[in-house]
């Protein structure tokens, strides 16, 4: 065999396992690629200013997020996968970290019967209820989740609903290390 | 009759648009601006659709935001900069050619060239081989029996 008929094999080879190892990242259970890098990471938390849900007293505002390591949590009472991670969100406030919420163009009612029947557990809430805030935040699924370092910097954002097994594999770990 | 106006409602038919009326500016020069932006810009929940297409409600937003930079007074490139602050290059359906993009833009060139490469070496070794046995000069037995064949075939 001449060397050069070895090169198209060759070619193959390379490819099909770059293409091997690509697939089995992907599928259940592994990396989801529809997931996309923020484009905040390491930056600023953008300036904002909301309200709070109605009939409620608190808001939320860029400078509530300086000062120590929260959890910024977008999320909405229509929103199913809200719900299915909402337990998780309780056991970390319980467990002390600080998780502040934007309640993502939700009905005042409804917002507040979600809070009520699950529990609460944010420091503080904004209501968005034109989305615009979202938008700043780079937010495009939900919920979302931003870590945010006492210099109020976006370290990390986390697209659709933590489950509990990333809780202690990324969530946990990475609160640490962004408190240090 | 019903096949007259089948046709006149496929005339006048046109593709549904994503847009909705309460969206469109009233200075269509500045309406016509949006638009184009809005057909460079993905829509981040279906991720193969421009914004102008998509009937998601984040593109509906970014939409309205896309109108609301430009009456603000923004360029077409400050209003597409300002969307691609919040959500990355990912956003742009066109994306830029700059170093972290290097192998999206010249790697089917390359593949190309590399191809073209291999034809053309493959093409040089060939002739080596194959045309030394067909140029052969036939021998004196070989050409009497390709004559004797070449006669009987005139014949019929």
């Amino acid at each position: 065999m001449k060397p050069i008929t070895i090169i198209p094999v060759a070619i193959f080879a390379a490819v099909a396992i770059v293409f091997g190892v690509y697939l089995c990242q992907v599928g259940p259970g592994g990396k989801d690629i529809s997931q996309l890098p923020s484009a905040m990471i390491d930056k600023p938390v953008p300036q904002f200013e909301l309200p709070p849900i109605e009939g409620r007293t608190d808001g939320l505002k860029t400078d509530d997020l300086k000062g120590k390591v929260s959890l910024v949590n977008v999320w909405a009472s229509w929103c199913p996968p809200c719900r299915v991670e909402h337990p998780i969100l309780m056991t970390l406030a319980r467990d002390g970290v600080t998780i502040y919420g934007i309640n993502f163009r939700d009905k005042p009612e409804d917002a507040r019967r979600f809070l009520d029947q699950l529990g609460n557990p944010y420091a503080r809430i904004g209501a968005d209820t034109k989305g615009r805030v979202a938008i700043d935040w780079g937010v495009y699924g939900y919920p979302e989740t931003f870590i945010i370092d006492a210099q109020g910097r976006i370290r990390y954002r986390h697209v659709g609903p933590i489950n509990p097994g990333q809780v202690d594999s990324i969530i946990r770990p990475l609160l640490k290390k962004v408190a240090e | 009759m019903i096949a007259r106006l089948a046709a006149v409602f496929l005339l006048i038919a046109s593709p549904a648009l994503a847009v909705q009326p309460d969206e469109i500016l009233s200075d269509p020069a500045m309406e016509e601006r949006a638009r184009e932006i809005s057909k460079e810009l993905r829509c981040l929940v279906c991720q193969n659709q421009s914004i102008d297409d998509s009937d998601a409600p984040l593109a509906r937003d970014l939409r309205l935001l896309v109108r609301e930079r430009l009456q603000a007074g923004d360029s077409d490139e400050d209003t597409m900069e300002f969307i691609v602050d919040r959500y990355g290059d990912f956003v742009l359906l066109r994306p830029p050619f700059k170093t972290s993009t290097l192998i999206l833009w010249i790697g089917p060139a390359l593949i190309l060239i590399a191809g073209i490469l291999g034809v053309v070496i493959w093409h040089r070794r060939r002739p080596a081989t194959a045309v030394s046995t067909s140029t052969a000069p036939l021998s004196v037995e070989e050409q009497a029996k390709l004559d004797r064949v070449l006669a009987k075939d005139s014949d019929r």
